[in-house]
């Protein structure tokens, strides 16, 4: 909170974005029936308590990890404050070396652009590469309305896919799934494949790989995202483990990669920072197994026909507020949620947006409004933290997301009018404002000590407390508070004699020396 | 006249900007860069590199090289393999098995009933592992190192630097390039790592010591 | 030094004993501590609820309340609120202050600190004189841990009390759950790692486990009641305020 920022009136903002950015669900409604699945929480327990020792691991071994994050966060910075010259420059460069730029104010246009390019090859499937940008827009969806199938490729989007799931983390979709269900999954859902198969990994990824080896060998259009674009030399770039990036970026005859218009980098030369930065924040690898960077068309290598999507989708809405702009900063290596108390609690499925986990939590009502409407699951967002702050210190690229949550809540209450809640804050201001009033309120609630049951311990209060006393005893408040006791004649004695031990200590300290 | 979604998009941003005007942000770099490190250590840091991802390491000197790599083929049982138009015929002088020279024209499908590839590298970085491949004749098309199951790669110990900024700074940008750092992975199913998905479920990279 | 104690409201009003403890200590280290009398609360649920216009009177209180120039520094027996002070109250003063309130609030927050802030890197003292002949196990809360960085200093008193049993707690800088209001409009999830807190303090087998916040203590505490588990809650304030003397009485009520 080091920054300050002026007044948090919104400005005219440009249009939210569409697509799955809002769930159906207040968070904490959703959180009490996920929080009951004992599965998903072991599940989402083993698996983000492996990744954080492993993330700690390899970011402990930079002597320069700091000045990474320094480096990457000023970058990103840099980025957005020099948004409309860097696409351009990307663009120019990526129509000269044999591309084709197309540009989406929304999810739906680029959902559109994306399908009328299928079409035109007359492909009725597309292979897919994960890609965060085309699960927020629905594309999928989009495309199967129009009677052309898309094949995830990556091994957990695949999973969510044949399960008819939806994703739970962005880096690993299907981290809420374990092993057993897994290969349930694959025993339902894949076409001829072998009923002996077991739950080991290896063996349910040798599936996969046989499942997909003909969609890669056969399929003509891929779809990709984009991990980072370089406006200086018309690169893009996508990072992956399993090869299934590769296959999809390299074979087909036609590429269209969708990406936000916030995933632009200035100069080739900061991948040095950002290959360093995110498979280490990621999956906590030195590196990821392979990493693709192409520039338009290559004669003889890969797609001959290569179309980028610069997607804004409530981004340039983000853009126009300077607390949140930094949310645009996020690289989507998911260290956040990893290290998320709440998140390893509740899981993805709680934030109902593409976007989990803390990102999530502050991107989301930035890139499709928080209608300060009671009802808006998105208004929840900024509420589902306890404001740990174990994800400041886990961004790569330094965003800080503790007070971003505090800023949006705040923006929520200042459009939310008149509440219960607003009132109770006012109330409890004014006393707490007033030195004569508080300690008038601190004698009457010493009084409620009658209500106090065994041990003058409170183990039911009212709403909106109730949830809160299902699980905690609270301490009836004491007879006597600090200042009472202070200004007692036991406060004063014992204040008076530890001076005089103090004073006898002090000449003991100068006899010593 | 109708307004683009480019001018729109484009128009929305600098509104934004207009709205909440940023500062400039200077950008420090006070990172690790151009750090060198002697033969040996850049050598010891690869190999444990290499081998923590499970890939096969392979040490030897320039006048081995036809042998290490037969050698890696025949143990493999790899009778059919692909070679990019480039590659210095001599590294398989020792190979007997059948040798198909790769042009564009052959079809993925072609590619995937080859038992193996072997091609060269452009710069490798020791601190990551990481093997950068950028289309140079030796190293081919990007789906030649992709399809096949067997991947052998040639790595020069003086085209290996000590960390990534070093590394990219020997690259150029406008080429089809590929990083790889072991063979194909997944953590997708409860975050453990498994090596062997879509790509080459063995790479063997073959570091030359005195190269 | 002369120093200024902020009691905090929710020790002022629930929490005495860790504000008395805290004075005790440190008068009998030999410094004056004054409390200003008019004192109230620093406004940091206002703040982390979304309310940042309706604090600004506890803001500008606080800062006059600590202004005086004769308080070298300021305490408080809370992580948190020593994190309001120093992160918070200059938002508030530069949004809905006036020029006097930013002034005022950068002054106060040069001169605040937490207690073990206060102890170790401006009074220079890990030994304390005291003496707590019992297992603890130490919750560092998520505001001394990443908001104010205390890191090993409130490690680094314990050690060094005498005949101490000090265990550590697994899994300790994971949240409690407490996070204020979050307890209560997330408070499944919040319970969901309580839970998973109090596993781990139990399975320490402590008598005790403290804390810098009276406030994660009271979650904790109050979850521990619930479950009748053997285990009760004490500030760091208490611990080090038990001496050979006058031993804390841990058979009685923790509080």
């Amino acid at each position: 909170m080091s920054t300050f920022l002026g007044m948090p009136a919104p400005p005219p903002r440009s249009p939210y974005g569409t697509g799955n950015l809002r769930g159906d669900r207040t968070f904490p409604a959703a959180a009490h029936d996920e929080l009951r699945n004992g599965q998903l929480r072991r599940n989402l327990g083993k698996a983000t308590r492996t990744i954080r020792g492993k993330r700690l691991h390899v970011t402990g071994e930079l002597p320069d990890w700091e000045a990474l994050r320094d480096a990457g966060s000023a970058i990103k910075t840099d980025t957005m404050n020099r948004l409309p010259e860097l696409l351009e420059q990307l663009e120019r460069n990526v129509t000269e070396r044999g591309g084709t730029v197309h540009w989406a104010r929304d999810g739906d246009e680029a959902n559109e652009i994306v399908a009328r390019l299928v079409r035109a090859t007359g492909s009725s499937d597309v292979i897919k590469v994960k890609s965060m940008a085309t699960q927020e827009t629905g594309l999928n969806e989009h495309l199967e309305s129009l009677g052309i199938t898309p094949h995830e490729t990556d091994l957990a989007e695949l999973i969510v896919q044949l399960a008819h799931d939806r994703p739970s983390h962005i880096l690993v979709p299907a981290i809420h799934r374990n092993r057993d269900e897994i290969r349930q999954i694959f025993l339902d859902e894949i076409p001829g494949v072998d009923p002996r198969l077991d739950n080991v990994p290896a063996h349910l990824a040798a599936a996969a790989r046989a499942y997909l080896r003909e969609k890669f060998m056969t399929t003509r259009v891929a779809v990709s995202g984009a991990n980072f674009g370089i406006a200086e030399t018309g690169t893009l770039s996508v990072v992956e483990s399993e090869g299934n990036g590769r296959m999809c970026l390299t074979l087909p005859d036609t590429l269209i990669t969708v990406m936000g218009i916030e995933k632009v980098l200035p100069r080739y030369q900061d991948l040095e920072v950002f290959l360093q930065l995110l498979p280490r924040s990621s999956t906590g690898e030195r590196m990821n197994p392979y990493t693709s960077l192409w520039t338009g068309v290559t004669p003889g290598d890969g797609p001959q026909d290569f179309h980028l999507v610069l997607l804004d989708n409530g981004r340039t809405a983000a853009l126009a507020d300077t607390i949140g702009r930094a949310a645009l900063n996020c690289i989507r290596c998911s260290a956040c949620l990893n290290v998320c108390p709440v998140y390893e609690r509740a899981g993805g499925h709680a934030y109902g947006s593409t976007y989990p986990g803390p990102i999530g939590a502050v991107l989301t009502p930035q890139l499709a409004g928080m209608h300060a409407a009671k009802d808006d699951p998105n208004s929840s967002l900024p509420y589902a933290s306890s404001l740990c702050g174990a994800c400041f210190d886990a961004c790569p690229v330094k965003i800080d997301i503790p007070s971003m949550l505090v800023e949006l809540r705040h923006q929520n209450t200042e459009q939310s009018g008149t509440t219960a809640e607003k009132l109770a804050m006012k109330a409890a201001a004014a006393v707490m404002g007033r030195p004569k009033l508080y300690t008038a309120a601190q004698k009457a609630a010493a009084l409620g000590r009658v209500v106090g049951g065994r041990d003058g311990t409170l183990s039911h209060l009212p709403a909106p407390f109730s949830g809160w006393s299902d699980s905690r005893d609270t301490p009836a408040p004491p007879k006597r508070s600090f200042r009472a006791w202070l200004a007692s004649a036991e406060g004063a004695a014992t204040m008076r004699a530890a001076a005089e031990e103090g004073a006898r200590h002090g000449d003991d300290h100068q006899e010593e020396k | 006249m109708t307004t683009t979604a480019r001018d729109t998009v484009l128009g929305r941003i600098r509104d934004a900007l207009a709205l909440a005007p940023p500062s400039d942000t200077p950008i420090p770099r006070a990172y690790r860069t151009g750090r060198t490190l002697p033969d040996g250590e850049r050598l010891a840091l690869l190999t444990d590199r290499l081998v923590d991802y499970k890939a096969q390491v392979h040490r030897c000197t320039t006048d081995r090289t036809a042998e290490v790599i037969a050698g890696i083929l025949r143990d493999r049982g790899a009778r059919r393999i692909g070679v990019p138009a480039g590659l210095e015929e001599h590294w398989l002088a020792a190979y007997d098995g059948e040798i198909r020279r790769d042009s564009a024209d052959i079809p993925a499908p072609g590619l995937d009933a080859l038992d193996g590839v072997v091609t060269g590298s452009a710069v490798t970085c020791a601190e990551t592992g990481t093997i950068f491949l950028d289309g140079s004749p030796d190293q081919g098309r990007r789906a030649l190192s992709l399809v096949p199951d067997l991947h052998v790669c040639v790595v020069d110990l003086s085209s290996v630097v000590a960390g990534v900024p070093e590394a990219v700074a020997r690259l150029v940008p406008e080429r089809p390039t590929t990083l790889i750092s072991g063979p194909s992975a997944t953590s997708d199913i409860e975050l453990e790592r498994v090596e062997g998905v879509h790509g080459p479920r063995t790479l063997a990279v073959v570091i030359r010591t005195d190269a | 030094m002369r120093i200024g104690l902020f009691a905090t409201c929710l020790g002022d009003t629930l929490f005495p004993e860790a504000v008395r403890s805290t004075a005790v200590l440190l008068a009998r280290l030999g410094h004056e501590v004054v409390f200003p009398p008019d004192q109230t609360c620093c406004g940091q649920m206002h703040v982390n609820t979304g309310y940042q216009r309706e604090p600004v009177p506890l803001v500008r209180n606080f800062a006059e309340q600590f202004g005086d120039a004769s308080i070298e520094a300021v305490v408080m027996p809370s992580g948190s609120c020593a994190g309001s002070v120093r992160h918070q109250h200059e938002i508030i003063a530069a949004r809905y202050g006036d020029a006097a309130l930013r002034s005022g609030v950068a002054t106060v927050k040069a001169k605040t600190y937490e207690l073990s802030e206060l102890l170790v890197d401006v009074l220079g003292v890990t030994q304390v004189g005291a003496y707590f002949p019992h297992r603890v196990t130490y919750h560092p809360t998520c505001h001394s841990l990443r908001m104010l960085r205390v890191g090993e200093k409130p490690l680094k008193l314990l050690r060094a009390v005498e005949a101490i049993d000090l265990v550590e707690l697994p899994e300790a800088d994971s949240c409690c759950g407490f996070g204020g209001t979050f307890a209560v409009k997330n408070a499944e999830t919040s319970t969901a790692m309580l839970q998973d807190k109090m596993r781990n303090v139990c399975g320490t087998g402590a008598d005790v486990c403290t804390a810098g916040d009276s406030s994660c203590l009271m979650h904790i505490g109050g979850g521990l009641s619930r479950i009748r588990s053997g285990t009760r809650t004490l500030h760091l304030a208490q611990i080090l305020g038990s001496t050979r003397t006058t031993p804390y009485p841990l058979t009685e009520a923790a509080r």
